[in-house]
């Protein structure tokens, strides 16, 4: 194999989450609906958050607290999925 | 589309959960058989595209966006039972650390977005291709479609349960949740038709991964 093309993948995924910051404020049609029908309000707060909002906490730079969050999820996700592949490829390996 | 807590009853969560955590299982037996030195990477590599795509909210009509799902581009790239750990995983994700999509919620979540539009987008898919005899146009018109229907159904999944919760009456959420994603959904097609002929262009072989 010449080139890893999944290194490609990824980086263009990466690249994505560095263009998050682009992503149009509207609410998704779901958000939408819910507040054109009046039960937005039903939506509990979670129990206990993270990264909410897809904005790194603590940082005042909104379009750089998005990016670090797009790129860390990024990352965690191939990493886990990645693994978890790897978990099932040695599962009949072995 | 990710419904938060607080939209569905009990039951309906319940329930969803159920089918979610069956569906996992299958698709952990149905999966390992096939799982290669290329279908790991790119389980990986979609699990980031789908997520960092997912964020990148487009407008749509009157004050409202939609955003790529992937579960197309997944079943499409490595059949339907890897699309569930896929979308399962990034849907996890999301849900516990970007408090995106309630944690109650989850299995309804995992029903729509991995299991309603993976298996949907993939027959359809692979009818339409098998109508056009496999070629490269009925592949893409195949891909096309069948995104188009993945996000109208799992929007429809999506509206069923809402309207079972007793949260909004049938009438309502069917036409407006499958209204707004019929327009929604184009931004999905286009987006799977873009990156299957980016793949068909660069790197043919990684069409044939198809674990389960």
């Amino acid at each position: 194999m010449k080139s890893k093309w999944w290194i490609i993948g990824l980086s263009i995924a990466l690249l994505l989450a560095v263009l998050s910051p682009l992503a149009s404020k509207f609410p998704d049609g779901l958000d939408r609906f819910a507040e054109d029908h009046n039960f937005v309000d039903k939506a509990g707060g979670p129990a206990f958050t993270v990264i909410p909002d897809y904005a790194f906490p603590g940082i005042d730079n909104e379009a750089a607290a998005t990016i670090i969050a797009g790129l860390l999820g990024t990352i965690v996700l191939f990493g886990l999925v990645f693994g978890l592949a790897s978990m099932l490829k040695s599962k009949h390996e072995a | 589309m990710h419904i938060p807590d607080g939209f569905l009853s009990a039951p309906v969560a319940v329930a969803t959960g159920a089918v979610a955590v069956a569906a996992i299982a299958v698709a952990v037996k149905a999966t390992n058989k096939k799982m290669g030195e290329k279908q790991v990477p790119m389980m990986g590599v979609l699990a980031a595209f789908i997520f960092a795509a997912q964020m990148l909210n487009f407008p749509v009509a009157g004050g409202t966006s939609g955003h790529f799902v992937g579960a197309a581009l997944a079943a499409i790239l490595l059949g339907p039972w890897a699309t569930v750990l896929i979308m399962s995983s990034v849907l996890v994700v999301q849900s516990l650390i970007f408090q995106d999509g309630g944690l109650l919620a989850l299995g309804a979540n995992i029903t729509n977005m991995g299991i309603v539009a993976g298996f949907s987008s993939y027959y359809i898919y692979k009818g339409i291709g098998a109508l056009f005899k496999h070629s490269k146009a009925g592949t893409l018109v195949g891909a096309g479609t069948g995104a188009w229907f993945s996000v109208v159904l799992a929007s429809l999944a999506c509206a069923a349960e809402l309207s079972i919760s007793g949260t909004s009456p049938w009438a309502l959420t069917i036409a407006a949740m499958g209204g707004v994603h019929m327009l929604i959904g184009v931004g999905e097609g286009l987006i799977t038709v873009a990156v299957l002929s980016l793949i068909m262009a660069t790197r043919a072989d990684l069409l044939k991964l198809q674990v389960a």
